[in-house]
């Protein structure tokens, strides 16, 4: 497939230290999520499905596993010629020193010349730890109908909570952009930023190497570059997205996200044929249900052997509930086991670990998720 | 390996499923709900190291040629490794000259340019695990001309009909392979799996054809038993050789039972099949599932018991199916209560309530269908 006008940078940098252990030893978007995929997974395939060939992504907090993951470009399609994924670390340059991403712009412009080799029209920088499915032709016909030299996803989110984001001001029918506010105190708007950008490359180009002389720059897109857009009077529009949107930056969200799956009717439809959510394949076994397993309203992987409880739970690769125990309002990362007898209320619980006998976690009244993230030891039975 | 090309070989004339084989050969059988027949072959070569690999297909190529691919999810070098499909491609049309000797005689051009000094060949119809490279290697020190795998079995009688059995002295030297006639429990179940030189290979090859057009690799095998030094090697695990409708339906249940697949199954040991990229297995709040083997991509709101439920299937509210083998994107219906029963590739039971056959005599629903 030839390249197309668009390429695309995935910024994939970021700890997500509200995540606490789950982002210890993986980048945020490495995290699982939906019982089979990493966070990542959706920006890439809605790019593949999108009809974009060449996805940068740009990694530098814990990255060896990022690297790695998405460097099979394969998983996704994006393996044909003139098409890949291509992983992009900080690196030292022959005019330049090795230099940390310093923010989310400075990750473009450090990558101006990896850019260039493609001349794009279009750029298109995406966020790597949102969970939604876009396609992404759709708003570059928006940004090229709107004549725009800037183009950033909105979606609608009640006024109530809208100063927990950065807000987009828009005049007319057409949502020009007139302001960008970052978490106003007092929202004019309901439109928030989804992180989703569309620039015309040559005049971001421009901007960027502005902004890398600029000793006063945060070298952010949100706190930098669209204001300056916005002062040199640039066309700036909102494109308004409808449908499932999420940022898990804490466990209660990231559980959350997992549960809104749990609904029939979930707006992400993670089954749809005509756009699926591409990942890493694995030989697990299909899933074995044991005699006395008693499963209600529950998402359930391939290699997962249940053979105890499970209720309004979602249970990824691989995962054991052996006879006896209980699971219940709770997310299991790959590969947990829950032993004989143990009972798993309310909490997370990270890759790997192990819920020994009759040990009981989490508790059904608590406000928040409680994260586990160590084995839990066994419990001797009561007597 | 580098010793070793591998040979796939598909059923021959004796062979029928009915029902299923209308529509694609044993070795694209769905099996276990996430795999094809096929991929257990090809996982064991490509898991013993064995890279160059022909699978042969002589009828309904389609869905055998899709699955395979280029091989490249048996995890076979993409480079050294090579995966062939080869066809026959004129069939006879009278069924006695379509044998596996006809289609090495058409691809000998494609056999005498491996370079590998053994051959494995393995039937596409036989679910086992085996590792090979320990198998060559005992062939080898063994100095036998040809080894050939079996599987001792105590229900030969009124099992494994349409396989042929091996004759053995103490030493395990094969005196006769046999069709078996079930007049004994207790046989020797040939693997149809052979361990040889390439070199006699192709030598049987061509003896076969000069003897007689309707001669197989296991007819002319056997008499050259005499001649040759040809041994067995007892094969120990899960086995299951689908060579007719009962014994496809009784392979697939039998692995509900996980004690049993942990004897086909070894973590370090993989089977590798074509990903789908489906997502996972939603349960509902009405689901009720008891002792089954689901696969990803179903939605689940009635009950399933002792079933294996394949790939995007859907069992509606009030559903009940037990007992049965329900293939990829099989819809059952509400109300519908299905037991003992095969249900092929996308069809839909909907309309009619009760689709119930004798636990012995399992029933088969064909691929597509609308009931």
């Amino acid at each position: 497939m030839k390249q197309n006008s668009m390429l695309a940078m995935i910024l994939a940098g970021g700890r997500g230290s509200r995540l606490h252990e789950l982002t210890n030893k993986v980048a945020k978007p490495a995290v699982s999520y939906g019982g089979k995929y990493r966070i990542i997974d959706f920006p890439l395939s809605n790019c593949a499905n999108s009809g974009i060939d060449v996805v940068g992504v740009l990694t530098q907090y814990e990255s060896v596993l990022l690297n790695s993951y998405v460097a099979a470009g394969g998983r996704w399609g994006l393996d044909a010629r003139d098409s890949g994924v291509f992983v992009l670390p900080p690196r030292e340059k022959a005019d330049a020193g090795l230099d940390v991403y310093r923010g989310t712009a400075d990750a473009i412009s450090q990558n101006i010349d990896f850019i260039d080799s493609y001349s794009p029209e279009y750029l298109l920088v995406l966020s790597g730890d949102h969970i939604y499915k876009m396609n992404y032709a759709k708003m570059l016909a928006f940004h090229k109908q709107q004549n725009a030299d800037a183009t950033i996803a909105v979606i609608e989110v009640p006024m109530k909570e809208a100063s927990r984001f950065g807000i987009m001001n828009t005049s007319g029918d057409d949502d020009q952009i007139v302001e960008f506010e970052e978490k106003p105190e007092h929202p004019k708007n309901n439109l928030a930023s989804m992180g989703i950008y569309i620039f015309t490359w040559k005049l971001l180009r421009k901007l960027l190497l502005a902004d890398m002389k600029n000793p006063d720059s945060n070298h952010d897109f949100g706190k930098d570059i669209i204001p300056t857009l916005l002062a040199d009077n640039k066309r700036l529009f909102a494109y308004r997205f409808k449908g499932y949107w999420k940022d898990v930056g804490t466990v209660d969200s990231l559980w959350e996200a997992n549960m809104d799956l749990l609904d029939p009717d979930n707006e992400l439809d993670l089954s749809d044929p005509t756009w699926k959510i591409y990942t890493e394949d694995v030989t697990a076994l299909p899933q074995y249900v044991g005699e006395n397993a008693d499963i209600e309203n529950a998402l359930i992987n391939q290699g997962c052997r249940i053979e105890g409880q499970v209720k309004n739970s979602v249970l990824f690769t691989g995962t054991q509930v052996q006879q006896g125990a209980k699971v219940i309002d709770s997310v299991l990362m790959p590969g947990v086991v829950v032993e004989e007898g143990a009972v798993v209320n309310r909490v997370l619980v990270a890759n790997d670990v192990r819920i020994g006998r009759n040990a009981v976690v989490g508790d059904p009244k608590s406000e928040h998720i409680e994260l586990v993230a160590k084995r839990v030891k066994e419990v001797e039975a009561d007597v | 390996m580098f010793k070793a090309f591998g040979i796939v070989n598909s059923s021959s004339k004796n062979i029928w499923v009915e029902g299923l084989q209308d529509y694609r050969p044993i070795g694209a059988f769905s099996f276990l709900g996430r795999y094809r027949v096929i991929d257990f072959p090809i996982s064991n070569l490509s898991n013993s190291g064995i890279d160059r690999i022909q699978v042969y297909v002589n009828n309904s190529p389609r869905s055998l040629v899709e699955h395979v691919g280029t091989g490249r999810h048996y995890n076979i070098n993409s480079k050294s490794g090579r995966m062939q499909i080869l066809f026959s491609e004129e069939r006879a049309r009278n069924d006695i000259y379509n044998t596996d000797i006809a289609s090495y005689v058409k691809n000998m051009e494609s056999i005498q340019r491996m370079h590998h000094p053994y051959v494995v060949i393995v039937p596409n119809y036989m679910v086992y695990s085996a590792d090979f490279s320990k198998l060559i290697t005992q062939h080898m020190e063994s100095g036998a001309d040809i080894t050939l795998l079996y599987h001792a079995v105590d229900n030969a009688k009124d099992h494994y009909l349409s396989c042929s059995i091996l004759d053995l002295n103490k030493q395990k030297g094969v005196l006769s392979i046999e069709p078996n006639h079930g007049n004994a429990k207790n046989r020797n179940i040939f693997m149809n799996t052979y361990i040889m030189k390439k070199d006699l290979f192709v030598e049987l090859v061509e003896k076969a054809q000069k003897i007689s057009s309707a001669y197989t690799l296991e007819d002319i095998v056997n008499e050259e038993c005499g001649e040759l030094d040809v041994r067995g090697i007892p094969h120990r695990g899960f086995f299951a050789s689908i060579t007719d409708f009962q014994s496809y339906y009784d392979a697939n249940i039998a692995l509900i039972d996980l004690k049993t697949a942990e004897t086909l199954f070894d973590p370090e040991w993989p089977i590798y099949t074509r990903t789908n990229d489906s997502s996972p297995t939603h349960y509902c709040k009405s689901a009720s599932i008891h002792r089954s083997v689901v696969s990803n991509g179903c939605l689940i709101e009635g009950t399933v018991e002792h079933c294996i439920v394949g790939r995007g299937c859907t069992i509606k509210k009030g559903a009940v199916v037990k007992n049965s083998v329900v293939l990829a994107n099989a819809v059952i219906g509400e109300n519908v209560h299905v037991e003992n029963q095969v249900v092929d590739k996308h069809s839909k039971l909907i309309r009619v309530k009760e689709v119930v056959s004798d636990p012995d005599h399992p029933g088969y629903i064909k691929r597509g269908d609308v009931l």
